[in-house]
């Protein structure tokens, strides 16, 4: 059947124009768009349009009670030069991406790799452990009492202990240790989608691309891992740096949960709390937005940038 | 050229004694660092009172004590919200929002990936570019959305967006892509199946493992949600948030806010403990060729 259409389909399309094949098209797939009409309608309503409203509201004054009037560009000149917190913001979330992303990418990749050859049952515990902390709701406020500020703090009273500190340290009310510990705390939870996408990634991996390896000379697993486990897996290494770096973006919950807000002397204060700051308590929504605007093209950016970089693995 | 040798019937390369050792060592060390932080919250839920705020505190439990987990059943008992309505409210939208979700993301999957049409690998592409950026930019103006929808305070504003998440679309489509073969579609158009059909009772049957996975990413999400900017009303709130506020009760509630914790996160651990296999198995087909 699918020769005769085909075969239809060609002469038919040569004596239509384009407009009218496609409306052929459309009109015999109908169905098509009866399938994906309720999750479109739906995925347009609460990410495609609140983007778009985000760019548009960005350009006015809107606070929610009054009529928006248009400011063009003055919210974000205001972010950009009147606003101090604003770019101690921008150069926290920066710092926190560029450290959490990648080592959490790393890290995933590597335990993954590393447990790969592990027998299948202790895989799958091994898999658990490093899995565990992503799923597991709010457990990582364990870490506030595991670093509490007083001498019943875990880590305070063991360092007093051991004679390295003679007071204890009030952790995650100092602006010289917020930011390691928050950066520490969310890669613990990081190993989630991208780390379960790279066992899987390793799994399908063609054993006998090792075995022909071997044969042409790869000596050790360094060179098996760089001459053909990374270029045949490739797919997942774009997928799992996607969510490795949106996640990096998406930790402001568990850095407010740890540090309060706002943090103290900002020290931990990142895009995303700023967003919170101005959107969710003063309904400056049209600067708000502006402060969204501006994280959407960090986030983006960011992803172009590692997609093409990854790209180039292997080739 | 490397040595090869046999084992369990296939060919591996030889693997030096040394990168053993050290790859056991890397794997230890962060095991342990990923671990302990999980064991000391199930050890804390088990402690007395004398042993919680015991000097210097000990990192194991000493003398077990089911105390926390009692005390966090009062504690729930006194709340002016009956804690079975914040389970109800939890249970309520994770249930429907991953159900719709299920429906509403296959149905589309299968259109994406096994009918070719306009439009199909633009819609793709779109959802596709969604993964890049997190919710956390759109929080505001879908907030607005909601309003004139008059959807804010209502079980809908947390179950309506969960139906539209695109990490469950995504791997669904994947999935398909691979493991339903265009052939066996092929012939059962040919017997005169609809389409609506040959995805419901072909298609659907061959995915289970994405199924699975799909359920498991929306619950998860459902369940560890905690407050919400778009629900304010009392007894709308959901179990995590609960949760929260006795954890936020102060230090005098360590252990019962440990014993919630532990409680909290049994049901997303043992989730995956079932699946886990289905889930990798799902993952293989997740990757981005573009």
């Amino acid at each position: 059947m699918s020769k005769q259409t085909a075969e239809v389909k060609a002469v038919s399309r040569k004596d239509l124009t384009y407009r009218e094949w496609i409306w052929k098209e459309m009109k015999r797939n109908w169905v098509a768009y009866v399938m994906i009409a309720p999750y479109v309608l739906i995925f347009t309503v609460f990410t495609i349009v609140p983007v778009v409203l985000s760019f548009v509201i960005s350009f006015t004054d809107f606070n929610m009670l009054q009529w928006p009037n248009p400011v063009w560009l003055e919210n974000y000149i205001n972010l950009f030069f009147a606003d101090d917190i604003f770019l101690i913001a921008c150069k926290n979330t920066l710092i926190f991406a560029a450290v959490v992303g990648p080592v959490s990418y790393l890290m995933a990749f590597l335990i993954a790799w590393f447990i790969n050859e592990l027998s299948p049952r202790i895989r799958a515990i091994v898999t658990l452990i490093f899995y565990a902390p992503s799923i597991a709701g709010q457990v990582y406020l364990i870490w506030g009492t595991l670093f509490a500020a007083d001498s019943h703090g875990w880590i305070n009273a063991t360092l007093l202990e051991l004679g390295f500190i003679t007071s204890p340290i009030a952790w995650f009310q100092n602006a010289d240790y917020v930011m390691p510990l928050c950066i520490i705390v969310a890669l613990w939870t990081s190993l989630g989608t991208s780390f379960l996408s790279f066992i899987a990634g390793l799994q399908g991996v063609d054993r006998s691309l090792y075995e022909a390896g071997a044969v042409d000379g790869v000596k050790n697993r360094w060179q098996e891992l760089w001459y053909i486990t990374l270029p045949s897996m490739k797919p997942q290494l774009m997928f799992g740096a996607i969510m490795a770096i949106t996640s990096s973006f998406g930790f402001g919950g568990v850095v407010t949960a740890l540090c309060g807000f706002p943090s103290v002397d900002y020290a931990a204060h990142t895009i995303m709390h700023h967003l919170d700051d101005y959107g969710g308590s003063r309904y400056e929504i049209g600067y708000s937005s502006a402060i969204a605007v501006v994280l959407f093209v960090i986030m983006i950016g960011a992803n172009m940038l590692v997609k093409k970089v990854i790209s180039k693995v292997g080739s | 050229m490397a040595k090869l040798r046999t084992r369990k019937h296939k060919v591996v390369l030889s693997r030096s004694a040394g990168g053993d050792a050290g790859i056991t060592m890397v794997l230890t060390i962060l095991g342990i660092f990923m671990f302990l932080p999980m064991f000391y919250v199930v050890s804390q839920s088990f402690k007395p009172l004398d042993e919680l705020w015991m000097y210097p505190p000990r990192f194991l439990v000493k003398n077990p004590t089911f105390r926390n987990y009692t005390d966090l059943f009062t504690l729930m008992n006194d709340s002016w919200v009956p804690f079975s309505r914040y389970i109800f409210n939890t249970v309520l939208t994770s249930v429907l929002g991953t159900f719709g979700h299920l429906f509403l993301a296959s149905a589309c999957a299968y259109a994406l990936a096994k009918i070719k049409f306009p439009g199909g690998g633009f819609v793709f592409r779109t959802i596709r570019t969604s993964l890049m950026f997190h919710s956390t930019v759109t929080a505001i103006t879908s907030f607005i959305l909601m309003s004139t929808f008059h959807m804010i305070d209502t079980y809908w504003a947390i179950i309506v967006p969960a139906w539209g998440s695109t990490l469950g679309l995504y791997l669904m489509k994947q999935f398909m892509d691979t493991n339903v073969p265009d052939t066996v579609l092929e012939s059962a158009r040919l017997d005169g199946a609809s389409e609506i059909r040959t995805y419901w009772t072909i298609a659907m049957p061959m995915v289970k493992p994405a199924w699975l996975t799909l359920i498991i990413y929306s619950f998860q999400g459902l369940w560890n949600a905690g407050s919400s900017i778009y629900i304010y009303s009392e007894q709308l709130k959901s179990f995590n948030y609960a949760i929260g506020q006795i954890t936020a009760g102060g230090i005098k509630r360590a252990g019962a806010s440990a014993a919630a914790t532990v409680l909290m996160m049994m049901v997303p651990i043992l989730v995956f403990v079932i699946s886990q296999s289905n889930i990798i198995e799902t993952m293989g087909s997740s990757g981005m060729k573009d």
